[in-house]
């Protein structure tokens, strides 16, 4: 198991490194450092003042030593102008160029300033993050039951009514996307004019104007049922359709297997047959796919933390793009990547104990 | 059940009729099915495949699927009808009073569930007992179906077990709740001949231990003949025949028990005095089925107007113990009439040397971690082979599954390249020359013929396409006219309607697949022809048709065939020489009258011996080999087979523990390796010999 442990975590150091490389050879793009510059400094710069405000604040060289830099290998720039006064990338604010560390990237842990917020993107990714994993809980403690329960009833009868039913409840979810079921659900739970709201409003049956609100920005302080409710149910919608069908699949054919006529033919009653020799069986393949959910739940959190204005990590990423925010991009990215990489290693883990056909020698 | 009495018969199955509704037609699978099985009696079903053996096992446990129904007739059990019975009221049957041991044990046990936990689940269901103590009872169950080590077993999952051993949990799951009725559905067929011959064994011994009746279903004669005391012969959806075993095997009384006793190899047929005659036609689909009599199409006895006419019922043979027939004609028919013998042909004498091989060996390399790593692993599969293949001769290679003989076929063909030795293909060395780097006029002279005829041909071309196209990979005829021709000359070779050439692979039967892939092998005029168990997955009556082909076409084109079978009996009927292969070792060498005779090499002893013979005449000594053939990659010291052997102790000192037997030429060309002496071997009794009549 430990070198196996040890082998995975090497590729995966070596990924993220890789992708962390790409993403910053994209945000570091020379039009992206310009519109850095203009922002920063002045809208009106000389190109010539860009270009050498660009250098003097440590863009310039080589983009790999630039990258060794922002990881922490590579010694930090430093620069004295003419007025003898010494900046760097690890002088900050009250700290003199002798009393500054040679390193400081994220290895150092320092992850840069945001320029969006002005204020240590460490702070704003952990605060973020914080908020988003509240979200991307709930949608698993609804979507992983849910989905798996569907998948399951449908699959242990295959072409039963039950099974119609839900698969076409599956294919509707799966196949309305986030921005689509989100706008729906609002208007029809969470607008003053329109859907059940007024309706409930005029029979006295809620005191507020609307069922649920249409902005789960209060969630940052409180989460409640009635703030939470509908950004959790369409993130996870989509997910319990899709879940849904892989597991139906996977339970269809495990009741076609002979084990299970086995187990019939030994006098082990319907739902025992289901529970105890064929559920462990079909769930092998959707456990895979419950996994891979958590970095596309990073995907769908972005347009819904847009959509119902929930300032999480979805929404400061949008925030770093639109305003070319580079180290915070960064940061996003490498964030998104490490969810992607410990998710898999815990896919692929957690299938070797769900099949022991697979153990490791 | 207190009211059953016990000499009353525990199943009674009463004209049942089992129909399969699809959206097109209702299916009829089993029409007017009646059998009765006594306590303690085992009953045997026997029966081409498709002619509703199993439906009728799956419907003692109703158990038909959604689309299957009984559509009349009764099953009573102890006296209950069990058409009758409401789901809750069969679930306490099954497993308890009736239980059921499948044909594939690797499929038929839960992967993600430990052994010991699937065998305690029937007590815990049906006797309310703890786990604790059905986990004991499993554990003396494990200990009754004679698996070592029984507290590991429990343990273990099924995917850590051997075929055999999965075979025996199965058994022993199906005796944790000491049914009255046991149902086996061909349990031996996925499995070796040594290992069948245990299970067998196994099988009776517990018959007798706990006076369980049997339903057992199988299509190998010889092994109803070995376990049941009566039998049933079914024919498409019928059942045309009934009785006891022996009276059946020697007074048959319905025409197709009769030509399907014809179409198998008993000791005594010869392919060149005495051949198979194969039941001609084919086997009637469901919807197909003729009128009045299913068989009459392919009877020799068949008169137009009586046998076509109307429904044939049952009818007793007096004087005999509860022996029916479903013909029409039997007390016409003179019974003892010697089979109109076929064409007798001349054996053809040795030709030049063709294939040479000289202690080939192969090697395959594994890691042993699933995830890569660990040490290095070698698998000798083949080991010092070497042997001389002649024109016109057929040369059998035996051995059970793992034995190597496939991996030998891959190293000939080209698909691998040997480890070290020599294959001289006529004057040409083609060990080191893989099949890409081959010539085609090699590749033409070499070819082979595939175990699974479904397989082997591709789904979306035409068959005559098929065939054309292997003519241009062989570069054989000038134009397209010119190959269209010789196609349609070797569906001729291989007696299949010229029509077939339009046809697509999935409208034909087994058998004539198999006949399109010998036709593609003959294609570029083979002159060693590599036949893969060319017949084994084929039913018996077409086994024997195919067979016949490919002799007469050996005979033809004087044709090399390197026959690899694990079936004695074919081979003792087709086979000119005879290889017989353990663990990648050649054990014994030489004619098929030398290996089949006394002096044995201990393995081919034990093998003859394991081969069910549908004969009553025949008298066998029973070997059973202990355990399972051990793995390939860790082979015992010394002599591949000292684990199993049972002459070992006659071998002074450890030397079958330590040395690599010789190999021993005895007279005539007769290898044999082995440590025993020639006094020894000389000694030997034959395993099977002929009662006096």
């Amino acid at each position: 198991m430990l070198p196996f442990l040890l082998r995975r975590v090497g590729v995966m150091i070596l990924t993220a490194l890789t992708l962390s490389f790409v993403v910053f050879c994209l945000t570091n793009l020379a039009p992206n450092l310009e519109k850095l510059a203009r922002t920063e400094g002045s809208v009106r710069m000389s190109d010539e003042a860009v270009d050498s405000w660009i250098i003097n604040n440590g863009h310039g060289g080589l983009m790999i030593t630039r990258y060794g830099q922002w990881l922490g290998v590579v010694p930090g720039w430093t620069r004295t102008d003419d007025k003898g006064v010494t900046r760097g990338r690890c002088i900050t604010e009250g700290v003199t160029a002798e009393e500054a560390p040679r390193f400081c990237g994220i290895l150092q842990g320092d992850w840069g300033t945001s320029t969006v917020f002005r204020e240590p993107v460490a702070k704003t990714i952990s605060d973020k993050l914080a908020s988003t994993g509240w979200l991307m809980l709930w949608v698993m403690l609804v979507m992983v039951p849910v989905s798996l329960i569907i998948g399951v009833m449908s699959g242990m009868r295959e072409g039963s009514r039950t099974d119609r039913v839900l698969s076409t409840f599956a294919i509707a979810t799966t196949a309305t996307p986030e921005y689509v079921s989100g706008v729906i659900l609002v208007v029809i739970f969470a607008s003053a004019t329109t859907g059940i709201s007024p309706l409930l409003a005029e029979w006295g049956w809620i005191d507020g104007r609307t069922l649920f609100l249409g902005t789960a920005t209060s969630a940052i302080d409180q989460i409640t049922f009635w703030n939470f409710a509908l950004p959790v149910m369409t993130i996870a919608l989509y997910g319990i359709g899709y879940i849904a069908r892989m597991t139906r699949a996977s339970m269809t054919e495990v009741m076609t297997q002979q084990y299970i006529r086995t187990a019939r033919l030994k006098g082990v009653a319907f739902h025992q047959v289901i529970l105890k020799h064929a559920l462990r069986n079909a769930l092998i393949a959707p456990f895979t796919v419950i996994m891979l959910q958590f970095p596309w739940l990073l995907n769908g959190v972005v347009i819904v933390e847009t959509l119902f204005n929930y300032k999480g990590f979805g929404w400061t990423l949008v925030q770093a793009a639109g305003n070319n925010d580079i180290q915070l991009l960064l940061a996003c990215s490498v964030v998104a990547v490490f969810v992607v990489l410990v998710t898999q290693l815990i896919s692929d883990i957690g299938y070797v104990f769900l099949n022991p056909r697979i153990r490791l020698s | 059940m207190t009211d059953w009495d016990p000499s009353k018969p525990i199943l009674e199955i009463e004209n049942l009729s089992i129909s399969f509704f699809t959206r097109a037609r209702e299916i009829p699978a089993v029409m007017d099915f009646s059998c009765t099985v006594m306590p303690g009696e085992s009953m045997g079903l026997v029966g081409e495949s498709g002619c509703g053996k199993s439906t009728v096992a799956l419907a003692v446990m109703r158990d038909l699927g959604t689309n299957g129904r009984i559509t009349s007739g009764s099953i009573k059990f102890k006296g209950r009808d069990l058409t009758h019975m409401t789901e809750e009221e069969l679930r306490h049957i099954r497993g308890s009073e009736i239980a059921m041991i499948y044909q594939e044990p690797m499929a038929s046990l839960n992967p993600a569930m430990r052994v010991g936990d699937q065998l305690a689940e029937v007590p815990m269901i049906h006797q309310g007992m703890t786990r604790d103590a059905a986990l004991k009872l499993a554990r003396q169950i494990i200990a009754d179906v004679r698996l070592p080590d029984p507290d590991r077993i429990l343990r273990a999952y099924p995917h850590q077990l051997s075929g055999g051993q999965q075979q025996r949990i199965v058994i022993a799951m199906a005796l944790m709740a000491k049914p009255a009725l046991l149902i086996l559905d061909e349990p031996t067929t996925a499995l070796d001949v040594t290992v069948e011959a245990g299970i067998v064994d196994l099988v009776k011994d517990l018959g007798t231990k706990y006076g369980t009746s049997m339903l057992f279903i199988s299509h190998n004669l010889g092994l109803i003949l070995d376990v049941c005391d009566r039998l049933c012969v079914m024919y498409s959806g019928e059942a045309v025949e009934t009785g006891n075993v022996v009276e059946v095997f020697d007074k048959m009384r319905h025409p197709y028990t009769q030509a399907l006793f014809r179409s198998i190899p008993l000791p005594g047929a010869d392919k060149n005095s005495s051949p198979l005659i194969a039941i001609p036609g084919n086997f009637p689909l469901p919807h197909e089925r003729p009128k009045g009599c299913n068989f009459g199409p392919r009877c020799d006895y068949f008169r137009d107007g009586l046998c076509n006419a109307g429904e044939v019922p049952m009818d007793a043979v007096p004087g005999h113990d509860r022996h029916a027939t479903r013909c029409l004609r039997w007390r016409e028919i003179d019974w003892d009439a010697p089979p109109k013998v076929g064409k007798v042909t001349e054996k053809l004498p040795r030709g030049r040397l063709v294939l040479k091989m000289e202690d080939l060996r192969k090697y395959y390399e594994v890691s042993a971690g699933a995830f890569g790593g660990g040490a290095e692993k070698v698998v000798k599969a083949n080991e010092s082979l070497s042997f001389e293949a002649h024109e016109n001769e057929t040369l059998a290679i035996v051995g059970e599954s793992g034995c190597g003989k496939s991996t030998f076929a891959k190293v000939l063909m080209g698909l691998e390249t040997a480890t070290s030795g020599s294959i001289m293909l006529f004057d040409e060395n083609v060990q080191d020359t893989p099949i890409q780097a081959r010539n085609t006029d090699t590749v033409s002279k070499l070819q082979m013929v595939f175990q699974n005829p479904f397989d082997t041909l591709n789904p979306s071309m035409s068959v005559g396409r098929q065939i054309i196209r292997a003519l241009e990979i062989f570069q054989k005829g000038s134009s397209d006219a010119e190959r269209s021709d010789m196609m349609l000359n070797l569906l001729d070779m291989v007696k299949l309607p010229r029509a077939f050439a339009e046809r697509m692979p999935r409208q034909l039967s087994g058998g004539q697949k198999q006949r399109v892939g010998i036709a593609r092998a003959f294609a570029g005029g083979a002159k060693v022809v590599v036949a893969d168990e060319p017949v084994s997955a084929l039913d018996v009556s077409v086994q024997a048709a195919v067979t016949d082909l490919l002799m007469d076409i050996q005979r033809e084109n004087h044709t090399t065939l390197l026959f690899i079978s694990h079936d004695l009996s074919i081979v003792r009927y087709l086979s000119d020489r005879v290889m017989v292969m353990y663990l990648g070792h050649v054990v014994e060498l030489g004619t098929t009258d030398q290996v089949f005779a006394p002096p044995y090499h201990p393995y081919t002893e034990a093998l003859l011996s394991a081969v069910p013979i549908a004969d009553t005449r025949v008298k066998k000594r029973r070997i059973v080999l202990e355990g399972d053939i051990p793995s390939a990659m860790n082979p015992p010291p010394g002599c591949p087979f000292q684990t199993r052997c049972r002459w070992k102790t006659r071998v002074p000192g450890n030397l079958c523990d330590t040395v690599l037997p010789p190999v021993q030429v005895l007279a005539g060309g007769h290898q044999i390796k082995c440590h025993l002496s020639t006094e020894e071997l000389a000694a030997m009794e034959p395993v099977i010999s002929m009662a006096a009549e």
